[in-house]
């Protein structure tokens, strides 16, 4: 790179407790260059981000901020400093005030509080000049709450550079956009970049880190284990690089579909929003088949697996499993008709945070009198059936007796792992289950739901992910506004216009 | 069924509804402010109680009317501070902190009347605010008598309605509260400060609760007796689900409840003979809770509400 240095980041060092989550990390940055911060969870990308940003205090190294040449250290752990530096951060999770207008969102802060009127009219103004100059548009009259959450995106970004960002940090930009979204967002970024924006960007899809920057700094366990230029860089190096070693590759073998396990005939779920909604959805899982469900989150999947799971009522349609239908479809009858759930949130509706591991791993099938004779637990059995479950499917944490809650990300998806594949369910219902995980344990999740596929059961793949679903999915249904599409090519471009909801 | 019609008609029972409808007002406007930024105060019993003694002890003590009102003003502001710091920066429970403030406020408000005056037994009185006397709009048919010949405090209290809807609306700060109470997140990445906003409007909340309580002792009666504030504080805590956390239907949740007390003392020397009292004083209260009921479900909760923040968490 030639042109001039505008941040560098020099030794930085952050430990949580005995964890070290950033070992002396240093990056240098330039002007209008994207750089793309690669590593899986955990590898100490976002901790790096928000020390630069200030919401965390380095335990040792120091940050500099170049104005006309000249090096200045920034103040560390305000993000005020950094805001004043030019240096603008949208999260992962996004940081709007949802009952606010976009317009509120990003002149939040830059009036006086104290005024007795606002000036809205230059804020307007000055935020139709970034939109017209940038491409990034977005409603600014409406409350965020009502927003996409592509368009919530571009409000946060727009707030940043409504600040005079120089240097625009984005964590995982496209986790929650279709590929077209995720195309316009760097088309975008392109656009400001040749205004002299300087961009980092966390990520770990390597496509788009191969197709939009311009150079690649890998962590891995808190170390830069690497930093290239683009142009010469190569997957199989950058994957080995993030992992340390070669991730087995999971081969999906072809299968003969048995009979139908799910079946939804017409199923519709009338809600308040078109997001959490079904209409007349008609689909059907056989044995020995994984199907994939590619679509942007909130566009029913929510809704398609509230059904399946049976905690949500359908308002039409019927649902049969092994070609039984449900009468009422509740989790006990689901669950008794073979349906394993891992479900989205799983810290949330996956575990009981304060329970053990073990009771968590036998919670669904408490009137088992493996489990519980006359209404009391087999605190015995509950220990040994978590003790082996915990082996065979690797559970690591502080033991079986200590709150699941404790248990990291991964762990607690093997924990639900092992307690859906020990009962055999003849569907699996797994949606989103690797959302989150690192690629060793993603790939785990991938293994085990083939080895389902191959035993008979079926399986039913939720993803945002759509490398997931190509690579897991005998067939693939298109999910868009609440209704099914079954596609048959398996062309990115293609089934991302679908996902879109165009008619390709 | 004529006597409710006319009942319902008349000047006088208007201006008793907001009258009694005054300390609510007061009072839903704090707690209002005080959840749009995130934060549940249930010491507004007891702000209602330090509100009412600080008030009027000042003017016993020789303080002009005024002088008592900001007096009250600066006692609510003080629990509010310490109910803000207990949630605020160090995020306790906002419902135990609550009742403990309102178990502080009143017993602290007890004893210092008790060491102040220990050998009375009918309280000392002091000289109210009168009612107004405004040339010309006092004389008005129908609005004379229900607006302008109440005292100084109702008005202000309607006036304040106003303020506080502006305050929210149309200023920067209040764009800040309502920020603060949705995702206090987006407050902290635009350099704000989550702790400054919340205990600021935390401590602004709680003073005008107890303008509520002054109120009772400055203007509705001329003394402080114990139990006085008898509920008000709790019946404001629903008012603001019942207003969906909108000033200008926390003003009309008032009055309904003032009008209905209002309508039960009046109904009850009517056929007071045929029903038993009792049934009159609950009235008012089960026809809040059946309105509450029905508002409720659509009630429009800030995001943040009960959650606490920590600086460096995310």
């Amino acid at each position: 790179m030639t042109s001039p240095r505008v941040l560098s980041l020099n030794a930085l060092s952050k430990r949580f407790g005995s964890v070290v989550a950033n070992d002396a990390v240093s990056l240098d940055l330039h002007r209008g260059e994207v750089l793309a911060l690669l590593g899986e969870n955990g590898a100490g990308k976002t901790t790096l981000m928000n020390m630069l940003f200030g919401h965390y205090m380095p335990d040792s190294g120091g940050i500099d901020v170049y104005e006309n040449g000249q090096p200045q250290p920034l103040t560390l752990g305000h993000p005020q400093a950094a805001l004043a530096a030019g240096i603008g951060m949208v999260h992962q999770h996004f940081a709007l005030a949802e009952n606010l207008t976009a317009l509120d969102n990003i002149s939040l802060g830059s009036e006086p509080l104290f005024a007795l009127r606002r000036s809205r009219d230059r804020v307007r103004a000055k935020v139709q000049g970034i939109m017209d100059r940038s491409g990034l548009n977005a409603p600014l009259n409406v409350p965020v709450g009502h927003l996409s959450v592509g368009e919530r995106q571009r409000v946060e970004i727009l707030k940043a550079l409504y600040h005079d960002a120089r240097i625009l940090v984005l964590d995982e930009p496209t986790a929650v956009l279709t590929p077209q979204e995720a195309d316009a967002l760097f088309d975008n970024i392109g656009a400001m970049t040749r205004d002299g924006l300087s961009v980092i960007f966390i990520s770990h899809k390597l496509r788009e880190v191969l197709a939009f920057s311009h150079r690649i700094a890998v962590l891995r366990h808190g170390v830069k284990v690497g930093e290239m230029v683009t142009a010469d860089a190569d997957e199989r190096a950058i994957a080995r690089m993030m992992v340390g070693a070669d991730t087995p590759v999971t081969a999906r073998e072809p299968m003969r579909p048995g009979a139908p396990v799910l079946t939804l005939a017409d199923v519709t779920v009338t809600a308040r929003s078109a997001r959490d909604s079904l209409q007349n959805a008609n689909l059907t899982v056989h044995a020995h088949e994984v199907l994939g469900i590619a679509g942007v989150s909130g566009n029913g999947q929510s809704a398609l697996a509230g059904v399946i799971s049976g905690l949500l009522r359908p308002t039409g349609g019927s649902i049969s499993v092994d070609g039984r239908t449900i009468a009422h479809p509740d989790p006990l009858a689901m669950i008794g008709a073979g349906v394993g759930r891992i479900p989205e949130d799983r810290h949330h509706d996956g575990i009981v945070g304060s329970m053990s591991v073990a009771e968590n791993m036998v919670i669904e099938r408490l009137d088992d009198p493996q489990v519980q004779r006359h209404g009391l637990l087999n605190r015995d059995a509950i220990a040994q059936n978590g003790q082996a479950l915990s082996q065979s499917y690797d559970v690591r944490g502080p033991g079986i007796e200590s709150p699941a809650r404790l248990l990291s990300g991964g762990n607690i998806q093997k924990l639900i792992l092992a307690r859906v594949f020990e009962q055999s369910p003849r569907l699996i219902l797994a949606n989103q289950p690797t959302r989150g995980l690192d690629m060793g344990a993603a790939a785990e999740v991938g293994r085990r739901l083939l080895a389902a596929r191959a035993r008979g059961a079926g399986v039913l793949l939720i993803s945002e992910d759509l490398d997931e679903i190509l690579g897991l999915a005998d067939r693939i249904v298109v999910i868009h506004d609440g209704k099914l599409v079954e596609v048959a090519t398996r062309d990115r471009e293609e089934i991302g216009l679908k996902m879109a909801g165009e008619p390709a | 069924m004529m006597d409710v019609l006319q009942i319902l008609l008349s000047e006088s029972f208007w201006a008793a509804s907001l009258r009694i409808a005054t300390p609510l007002i007061f009072g839903v406007l704090g707690a209002l402010l005080c959840e749009k930024s995130g934060v549940l105060n249930l010491g507004i019993e007891g702000i209602f109680v330090a509100g009412a003694m600080a008030g009027w002890m000042a003017v016993w003590l020789g303080a002009g009317l005024w002088g008592g009102v900001l007096v009250a003003a600066g006692a609510g502001a003080f629990f509010g501070l310490i109910h803000a710091i207990l949630t605020v920066p160090l995020g306790l429970s906002q419902h135990v902190s609550g009742l403990g403030v309102t178990l502080f406020a009143t017993s602290v408000s007890y004893f210092i009347y008790r060491t102040a005056l220990p050998n009375v037994t009918s309280p000392p009185r002091i000289e109210p605010f009168r009612p107004l006397d405004i040339p010309v709009l006092s004389d008005l048919p129908f609005l004379g008598p229900v607006l302008f010949q109440q005292t100084a405090l109702t008005l202000l209290a309607l006036i304040l309605v106003a303020l506080v809807w502006y305050m929210l609306n149309r200023t920067a700060l209040g764009v800040a509260i309502q920020a603060v109470g949705d995702n206090p997140d987006s407050v902290d990445a635009q350099g704000l400060s989550v702790y400054g906003l919340r205990i600021g409007a935390v401590m602004a909340g709680s003073a005008l609760m107890a303008l509520g309580g002054a109120f009772l002792t400055m203007s509705a009666f001329d003394a402080f007796f114990f139990g006085m504030v008898n509920g008000r504080g709790w019946i404001c805590i629903a008012l603001v689900i019942f207003a969906s956390w909108r000033p200008g239907k926390a003003l009309l949740g008032a009055l309904l409840f003032g009008a209905f007390d209002a309508l039960q003392v009046r109904l009850q020397t009517e056929v007071g003979a045929l029903v038993p009292g009792q049934v009159f004083l609950m009235a008012p209260y089960i026809l809040s809770i059946i309105a509450l009921v029905i508002a409720a479900r659509k009630a429009d909760y800030p995001r943040a509400l009960l959650t606490p923040w920590f600086k460096g968490q995310r």
